[in-house]
C-alpha cells in the first residue's frame, strides 16, 4: 500500500505557513547551497531523479546542465506559474500556502546555473496567490537571502514577481518567454531551445513551480532521499490534485506510482451511490481513462503504457451522470478559444472540431461526423507548432476509442441522453 | 483626451518604477496594461497611447499584445468583475446551471447598468478541488451554488461586505484589484487563511494514520 508523503503540503494547517516564520525557515537549504559549487547542485538534482512537475517530466538537472558555462552572457530563470491547463490545480494553492518554498528553490535554482534574475510569472487570475508570492520575496529581500551578496556571499539575485493577463499559451515555456519581453504569447520555434537562447535571446531555465519547491528539500535531505520515494524512473513525490464526483476532493501528495485506486480510497471514493465513469489522469490535454485503469501506476511510464499522459496529476472524476460528450465538446471550446493561431492546423482544426462536435452533442450528428472528428484530430495531432495542438486532440481520440457508442446514442435519439442536473453537486440522486 | 497633468504624473511615477525592475523595458507592457485598468477598469486608448508612450514602441504594438489577452478589456469592468467557471469539471458540477441562473436573473450576461457588477465566462482557474468556483475580481469564491451566487452579486450590487473564501477580509475593487496585478502591493498579503477545505484533505489523512515522508 503507498502512503502519503506530505513534504510541500507538510505545513498548509498551520496558521502563517505563507510566512517566513510559518516557512520554519532561515533558508538553510539555501545557505548551505550558496557555499557549494553549483556544478555540485546540478549532480545532485540529477542524482534525485527529479523530473520536470509541468507536465511534460523533462529531467530537472539534465535540463539545468544544459545551460553553457562561461559564455559571458547573463543567464535567466523562469519559474512558470501560469497553471491553467484544465483540472490542474497544484501550484496555486501551494503558492498561497507556502510561497517560500518557491522562493527557496528559485534562489538555489538560480545560483545553480549561474543566474543573477530570476522571474516568476504567475497567471494573472489569483490576485491572493500573487500577493502571497510578492510578500514572501519582499520578506527574502528583506533578510538579505535574495539581494546583492546573499547569505554574504558574493552572489547576487533579483526576483521579479510578473503576472501575466489571461493566456493559456502562455504556459507553453517559449510562448511564455515572449509574453514576458512584453510581446503576445505565441510559441517559438525550437531548436534553439531556450537552454541556448531564451530569455532576451540569453540561455534562461524554464521550470514549473513545484518543480522549483521540490528542490529545497532535496539539497538538505540529499538526492538518495528523494530518489528513495517513487518508481525505478518516476521518483519522488509529486502533488495529485483530485477534483469532481468524489466525496473528498483535494490536495494528496504521494509518491509517483501511487494509484487512483489508492487516492480515491483515501478521499472517501466516488461520490455516494455513484460510478467511476472516466477520468484525466493529468489534465484535459491528457488522454482520458476509465475504470479499467483504476490500477495504473501513475508515474509517467505506466500510465504512458496505458495510452494516456502522467500530465501534471490532475485527476478529474467524473461519475456515471456524466455525458462523455459534453465534456470533451466543452473542453475543446477551451482549446479553439486559447489557440495561439500561429499554426493553421490548429487554429482551424480546433475551430471546426468545436462546431462539429456541437452539432453532435445536440443529436444531430451522424456516425459520419465520428470519423470527421477523428480525421481533424489526425490532422493536428504531431502536425502543429506547439504541444497545444496534441493536447486538444487527446479528449477527441481517447473519447471516441472509449465512448463511441455514447456519441452513436446521441445521434439515435436526437440528443443528449443525459440529465445535467444529476452531475451537479446539488443534484446527487 | 489625455490623462489630466496630475493623473498623468502619478501613473508616470507608478510605471517608470514597475519598468525599473526588468532588464529590458518593453517585458513592462504587461504589468503597465494592468496599472491602466487600475485606472481606467478597461485598457481605454489613452492608457494604451501612455503605454506607447513610456515604452518607446508604437501605439499598434500596444494594442497588438492587449487583443492577444482575455484580462485586458475592451468596456470598463464594474467596480466587480464576476466569473463563473465554465470549463468541463466545473460547468458539469453545477457552472453551468450557475451561469443559466445568474444571467436570467440579473437579466444581462454582460453587465450591470448600475455599473456595480460586469460578467463573464472564465476558463479553469486552478481551483478545480473547490468546484463550482466563482471568481471576483480575480479572488476565489470556492464551492458555490445558483442561490450563493445570486445572493453574491446581489450583496455587491446593495454595497454589502463579501468576503472571498481563500483572500482577504474586504473585497478590494476591480481597479485596486488591477494595481495590485501590475506589482504594486497593497498590503493585504497576511489576510485570509493559509490553506482551507480541499486543500488540506490529504494532509488531513496522512495526520490520522501517522504518514510522513521518510526522514
Ligand atoms: C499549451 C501548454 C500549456 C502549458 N502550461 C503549463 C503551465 O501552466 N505550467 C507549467 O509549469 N508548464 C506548462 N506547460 C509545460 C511547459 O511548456 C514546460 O514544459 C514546463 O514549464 C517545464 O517545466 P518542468 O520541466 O519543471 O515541468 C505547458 C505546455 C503547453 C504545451
Ligand atoms: S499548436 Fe495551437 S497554440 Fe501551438 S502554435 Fe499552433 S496555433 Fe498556437
Ligand atoms: S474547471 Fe473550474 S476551476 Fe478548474
Amino acid at each position: 500500500m503507498t502512503t502519503l508523503t506530505p513534504v510541500l503540503t507538510k505545513n498548509w494547517d498551520t496558521q502563517g505557513s505563507f510566512t517566513l516564520d510559518g516557512y520554519g525557515g532561515d533558508y538553510a537549504a539555501a545557505r548551505k547551497a550558496v557555499g557549494m559549487d553549483p556544478d555540485a547542485i546540478i549532480q545532485a538534482v540529477k542524482d534525485s531523479g527529479l523530473r520536470g512537475r509541468g507536465g511534460a517530466g523533462f529531467p530537472t538537472g539534465m535540463k539545468w546542465g544544459f545551460i553553457p558555462q562561461n559564455d559571458g552572457k547573463p543567464h535567466y530563470l523562469v519559474v512558470n506559474a501560469d497553471e491553467s491547463e484544465p483540472g490542474t490545480c497544484k501550484d496555486i494553492p501551494l503558492m498561497m500556502a507556502n510561497p517560500h518554498s518557491l522562493v527557496e528553490g528559485v534562489i538555489i535554482t538560480a545560483y545553480a546555473i549561474r543566474a543573477n534574475y530570476a522571474f516568476i510569472y504567475i497567471r494573472g487570475e489569483v490576485l491572493h496567490v500573487i500577493r502571497r508570492v510578492m510578500a514572501a520575496v519582499r520578506e527574502a529581500y528583506d533578510k538579505g537571502f535574495i539581494g546583492s551578496g546573499i547569505f554574504g556571499s558574493g552572489y547576487d539575485l533579483e526576483v521579479v514577481v510578473h503576472t501575466g493577463a489571461g493566456a493559456y499559451i502562455c504556459g507553453e515555456e517559449t510562448a511564455l518567454l515572449d509574453s514576458l519581453e512584453g510581446y503576445r504569447g505565441q510559441p517559438r520555434l525550437k531548436p534553439p531551445f531556450p537552454a541556448i537562447a531564451g530569455l532576451y535571446a540569453a540561455p534562461t531555465v524554464i521550470n514549473n513551480v513545484e518543480s522549483i519547491a521540490s528542490v529545497p528539500s532535496i539539497v538538505a535531505n540529499g538526492a538518495d532521499w528523494f530518489a528513495g520515494m517513487g518508481t525505478e524512473k518516476s521518483k519522488g513525490f509529486g502533488i495529485f490534485s483530485l477534483s469532481g464526483h468524489v466525496t473528498r476532493p483535494g490536495q494528496y501528495e504521494a509518491p509517483l506510482g501511487i494509484t487512483l485506486r489508492e487516492v480515491l480510497d483515501m478521499a472517501g471514493g466516488v461520490r455516494a451511490g455513484h460510478q467511476l465513469k472516466f477520468w484525466t489522469p493529468g489534465g484535459s490535454s491528457t488522454p482520458i481513462f476509465t475504470a479499467e485503469h483504476l490500477d495504473v501506476p501513475l508515474d509517467f511510464e505506466a500510465v504512458g503504457a496505458a495510452g494516456s499522459m502522467l500530465g501534471t496529476r490532475a485527476l478529474q472524476i467524473f461519475d456515471e451522470t456524466t455525458c462523455v460528450v459534453r465534456a470533451v465538446l466543452r473542453w475543446t471550446e477551451f482549446y479553439a478559444h486559447e489557440s495561439c493561431g500561429k499554426c493553421t492546423p490548429c487554429r482551424e482544426g480546433t475551430f471546426w472540431l468545436k462546431q462539429v462536435l456541437k452539432r453532435m452533442e445536440a443529436g444531430q450528428g451522424t456516425e459520419d461526423d465520428i470519423a470527421t472528428i477523428t480525421d481533424i484530430g489526425d490532422n493536428i495531432l504531431g502536425k502543429s507548432f506547439c504541444a497545444f495542438g496534441d493536447g486538444a486532440v487527446s479528449p477527441i481520440h481517447s473519447s471516441v476509442k472509449y465512448f463511441r457508442d455514447e456519441y452513436l446514442k446521441h445521434f439515435e435519439i436526437g440528443g443528449c441522453p443525459f440529465d445535467p442536473a444529476k452531475s451537479t453537486v446539488w443534484g446527487v440522486a | 483626451m489625455t490623462y489630466a497633468p496630475e493623473i498623468r504624473a502619478r501613473l508616470e511615477a507608478d510605471a517608470k518604477e514597475i519598468i525599473s525592475r526588468y532588464p529590458k523595458p518593453r517585458s513592462a507592457l504587461l504589468p503597465l496594461l494592468h496599472l491602466v485598468q487600475s485606472e481606467d477598469g478597461y485598457v481605454s486608448d489613452d492608457g494604451q497611447e501612455f503605454c506607447a508612450e513610456l515604452l518607446g514602441i508604437s501605439k499598434a504594438e500596444v494594442v497588438g499584445v492587449s487583443t492577444f489577452y482575455t484580462m485586458f478589456r475592451r468596456k470598463p469592468a464594474g467596480e466587480f468583475h464576476v466569473g463563473v467557471c465554465i470549463n468541463s469539471l466545473c460547468a458539469i458540477m453545477g457552472g453551468d446551471q450557475i451561469w443559466d441562473e445568474l444571467t436570467e436573473h440579473l437579466g444581462t450576461d454582460e453587465a450591470t447598468p448600475d455599473g456595480k457588477v460586469s460578467l463573464e465566462r472564465i476558463e479553469c482557474n486552478a481551483a478545480c478541488d473547490f468546484a463550482p468556483v466563482m471568481l471576483v475580481n480575480w479572488e476565489f469564491f470556492d464551492n458555490q451554488t445558483p442561490t450563493s451566487a445570486k445572493q453574491l452579486v446581489d450583496d455587491l450590487r446593495d454595497g454589502k461586505a463579501v468576503s472571498p473564501t481563500r483572500g482577504p477580509a474586504r473585497l478590494c475593487t476591480f481597479k485596486e484589484a488591477s494595481r495590485v496585478l501590475a506589482g504594486m502591493p497593497d498590503g493585504l498579503a497576511g489576510e485570509g487563511p493559509s490553506a482551507v477545505g480541499p486543500s488540506l484533505e490529504g494532509l488531513k489523512v496522512a495526520r490520522k494514520n501517522g504518514w510522513e515522508a521518510p526522514k
